[in-house]
């Protein structure tokens, strides 16, 4: 099967996008990308290099970096079978079951976080018989903040897993299956490292998400430096009485999330 | 292929034109109806965040002293406060929790001349039922209570913190919420042992929370100034406004919620 | 040895099928697209649960619905060969071949080393590194065969080996995986719409129609006396039917009448014509053959240095004449003709 080149009047105009996409897709560029050049420009530079080395910043910084890692990797010890469930099996209620864990990403993060005082407070369904039992609170606490990182973030992971693993073709399945794989050896290594490339958006999704968290962890974990105080809640309160960190501090977390986001996603290529 | 371009761009001008009728009607509604004496229209209060409920009454009192105008209200931080309106929040009265956050308005001639109009003091504030058998500032030193405080840079935060300075105690908190109202809801829930916050709030807690009185003196006292925005758009109704509320009528109002006298 | 009465039924198809499959032979299920086969074979791999019947491999019940049995594919000693080979993608040729014998517990180094033995025997040393999408076709499936019995099934199936590959590629891995099949000592199950395939591959072919079994038997037989047009069709015989009205007359159901040498073996036959048994003339021919009908050219088709000859008339059948005669006879479409065929050559049996 041949294929004739294009005539390169032809491959040119290919290249080039609708006209009438253009100036709306340099609306949104510059609708998003403001913002971050004003914040630079009101960046106090001089200042910087020792704003960055003040404790409130490095030990947002560091709580940020741990609660987001640890979140993510909840999220993938238990967002992934979630996900195979949503994309293989045949229970009834299927779609209920989706709305649910994909309930967090339309909930505002406070809700989420009063929901989870009430779920895993001291007074609540579950955290006061953990505190009676065990004297253990998660409120106030670095696992408050990553359980509260871990609702938030872990939809996100779910429904990008989910959609890679209907992409793998099941036929690769039913040929390791005659091969003698054995249920869990064909999600080892057949259905799993197809949908790999998905797995790792997935997480990436994941940890940017749970990185630029608010809402549910100033209401649910509170907001203690060194503790509890993550990247944006250390922002939220620099702004009120520190505007120069609170940039700095806005600005190193723009620069770890380009550091995540931009070599993870262009390194994973499509299968 | 001539109307696939234009497809796209037809829906772009809708989309553009549905967003822009429907800014543009925001704002005030000249109202119809007497044109006798008295300020018209809406004005727009910015007030801090432990006036929620007292300045809901007030604003109510208002209106019915002024039946042309309508009170808008807006509850923040007073450090928020004083960014929006440096930033040119469309503010008529600003009203905070922090003389030193209203001189830095003044400062920036962003506001006309203030105005205290209410005292506030700082209480300790425990769940319904005091779980934790909390007696004074003492008990929030020790580790194994849960303890709240406001954030630094929140006027009740500022305040905490020289009050318990003046009784040499040194804090253990859990957290430091931005906001006093947050940090109410959780000795509320239950979720804190003890926190300080001011005596309105814990009025305002009702039977949820208890409070503790704390020697206060001059450390322990916020006073409240009130002051219209410069370049508000209604100025006439900002200052009945603020007349209004420094009045006998507006501080009974606020007395009945907790405040004390200017 | 495979037992299997198969019974399934889909939305469009019933399928029910008796078949066995004796060790060492090679038995092929041949019928045209939508008959069943690729369901059968995924019936007998486990890969679809019968509704009714029974499957037994070396006489271990795989799937017997009224017993309330059902083996697993991946417990079955199956082996497949899929028409689109399958191979892992994200796999190399040499571990998709390693892949049955790890997922059975073999040693990683143990499984390589002897997936590179079954490379080599495959002539695919070289490829044992590669992608499977940088594989031509014949290499990707010799690799899935590979793969399939480097895991030593009881029972290998192919489904449609060769369909994927274009004729050239085709001839060639035929002949290979001829040779590479006589090697293994299981039964081997080939599906394929292909007569060629079946016929130079298997042992023994089984014709599967809209979920039927229309015919069973050696290439030889079955292409010797087609039971079905299909049948005929794929090995080039003309196949007429019609009705007996006398002791060798037959009248048939196109309205053409053939006299046979031999006495007709039933009411309703089948009338077997070979093409070359078919003259033309361009009058109605005296002497001898006593089944003469005029015809008119339908279509004339060349096949190298054979011409086959189209018919439509009282008999439907297609001659095969050489190239001189085309152009003595002045045979194009539309032309009229006369047909004549001798007694001897018609061959009848029972519908």
């Amino acid at each position: 099967m041949s294929r004739a080149a294009p005539r390169p009047g032809r491959r040119a105009a290919r290249a080039r996008p609708p006209w009438a996409l253009v100036p709306l897709a340099a609306l949104a560029v510059g609708f998003l990308v403001l913002p971050l050049v004003a914040l630079l420009q009101r960046a106090p530079w001089s200042d910087l290099a020792e704003l960055v080395r003040r404790p409130i910043v490095t030990d947002a910084l560091r709580l940020s970096l741990v609660s987001a890692a640890a979140a993510t990797g909840l999220s993938l010890l238990c967002g992934v079978p979630l996900a195979w469930v949503l994309a293989r099996s045949r229970l009834p209620g299927l779609s209920v079951l989706r709305a649910l864990a994909t309930l967090p990403v339309v909930l505002p993060p406070v809700v989420g976080g009063a929901a989870l005082l009430f779920a895993f407070g001291r007074r609540g369904l579950v955290g006061e018989p953990l505190e009676d039992a065990t004297g253990f609170v998660l409120p106030f606490t670095i696992w408050g903040v990553i359980a509260a990182n871990t609702f938030v973030a872990l939809p996100f992971l779910v429904l990008t897993v989910e959609s890679g693993l209907r992409a793998v073709d099941t036929r690769y399945e039913e040929a390791a299956a005659t091969l003698g794989a054995g249920r869990w050896t064909v999600l080892r290594r057949v259905t799993l490292p197809q949908a790999a490339p998905s797995i790792v958006a997935g997480a990436v999704l994941c940890f940017a998400r749970a990185l630029g968290e608010f809402g549910a962890t100033v209401t649910f974990a509170g907001n203690l430096q060194g503790r509890t105080q993550t990247m944006p809640l250390a922002v939220f309160v620099a702004l009120e009485s520190d505007r120069e960190a609170a940039i700095a501090l806005s600005l190193v977390l723009v620069a770890v999330s380009l550091a995540v986001l931009v070599p993870l996603r262009d390194r994973w290529p499509r299968a | 292929m001539t109307t696939r371009p234009v497809r796209p761009l037809l829906a772009a001008v809708a989309v553009l034109g549905a967003l822009a009728a429907c800014g543009g009607s925001s704002g005030d509604a000249a109202p119809a109806g007497d044109e006798g004496d008295g300020p018209e229209g809406a004005v727009t209060v910015f007030a801090a965040a432990s006036l929620t409920d007292a300045f809901a009454d007030v604003a109510a009192a208002f209106e019915d002293e002024h039946p042309g105008v309508t009170v808008e209200l807006s509850f923040a931080g007073s450090p928020s406060l004083r960014e929006q309106v440096l930033e040119g929040a469309p503010a008529d009265v600003v009203a905070t929790a922090d003389e030193g956050v209203m001189a830095d308005l003044v400062d920036e001639g962003a506001v006309g001349e203030p105005v205290v109009f209410a005292t506030n003091r700082l209480q300790l504030a425990v769940p319904a039922g005091n779980p934790a058998d909390v007696t004074g500032l003492d008990d929030l030193a020790r580790d194994e209570l849960l303890v709240g405080l406001c954030a630094e840079g929140v006027p009740c935060g500022e305040l905490a913190r020289r009050v318990l300075a003046d009784a040499g105690v040194t804090p253990a908190p859990d957290t430091e919420e931005p906001d006093v109202r947050a940090l109410l809801a959780k000795i509320e829930a239950g979720e804190l042992d003890a926190g300080l916050v001011y005596a309105t709030d814990v009025q305002a807690a009702g039977g949820a929370a208890e409070g503790i009185d704390v020697p206060a003196g001059e450390a322990g006292t916020t006073r409240y100034p009130i002051a219209t925005v410069a370049g508000a758009p209604h100025p006439d109704a900002a200052a009945a406004f603020v007349a209004f509320v420094a009045s006998p009528a507006g501080r009974d109002v606020l007395a009945g919620h907790g405040f004390g006298p200017p | 040895m495979l037992r299997a009465e198969v019974d399934v039924r889909l939305p469009d198809l019933h399928l029910q099928l008796d078949l066995r499959v004796d060790d060492g032979e090679v038995v092929a299920l041949l019928g045209p697209n939508g008959a069943g086969k690729t369901t059968a074979l995924r019936a007998i791999a486990g890969l679809r649960p019968l509704d009714a019947g029974r499957i037994e491999l070396d006489g271990r019940v795989l799937d017997e619905p009224a017993a309330g049995t059902f083996v697993p594919p991946e417990q079955r000693s199956v082996g497949v060969v899929f028409q689109d080979h399958l191979l892992f993608p994200h796999l190399t040729a040499l571990e998709n071949v390693a892949f049955g014998l790890r997922a059975r517990g073999v040693r990683r180094r143990e499984a390589r080393a002897a997936a590179q033995a079954w490379l080599d025997r495959m002539g695919l040393a070289d490829v044992a590194g590669a992608r499977p999408r940088t594989l031509s076709g014949g290499e990707a499936q010799r690799v899935a065969l590979a793969r399939a019995l480097a895991v030593e099934p009881r029972l290998l199936l192919l489904d449609e080996p060769l369909a994927a590959l274009d004729a050239g590629t085709r001839v060639r891995v035929r002949a290979d995986l001829r040779r590479h099949l006589a090697a293994f000592p299981g039964g081997r199950l080939l599906v394929t719409h292909d007569p060629l395939d079946a016929i130079v591959l298997a042992d023994r072919l089984v014709i599967l129609e809209r979920g039927r079994v229309t015919q069973t038997g050696t290439p030889a037989e079955v292409t010797a006396r087609p039971a079905s047009r299909y049948v005929a069709q794929l090995v080039g015989i003309n196949l007429l039917f019609g009705t007996a009205a006398g002791e060798r007359t037959v009248r048939l159901d196109t309205g053409g009448e053939l006299t046979l040498a031999d006495a007709l073996p039933a009411a309703e036959v089948a009338i077997a014509l070979r093409p070359q048994a078919i003259a033309l003339h361009t009058h109605r021919p005296d002497g001898s053959p006593r089944n003469a009908w005029p015809a008119v050219v339908a279509d004339v088709e060349v096949d190298r240095d054979r011409v086959r000859v189209s018919l439509e008339g009282p008999v439907h059948a297609t001659a095969e004449v050489t190239p001189a005669a085309v152009a003595e006879l002045d045979l194009v479409p539309g032309a009229r003709v006369w047909a004549s065929a001798k007694a001897v050559d018609l061959v009848a049996y029972p519908r």
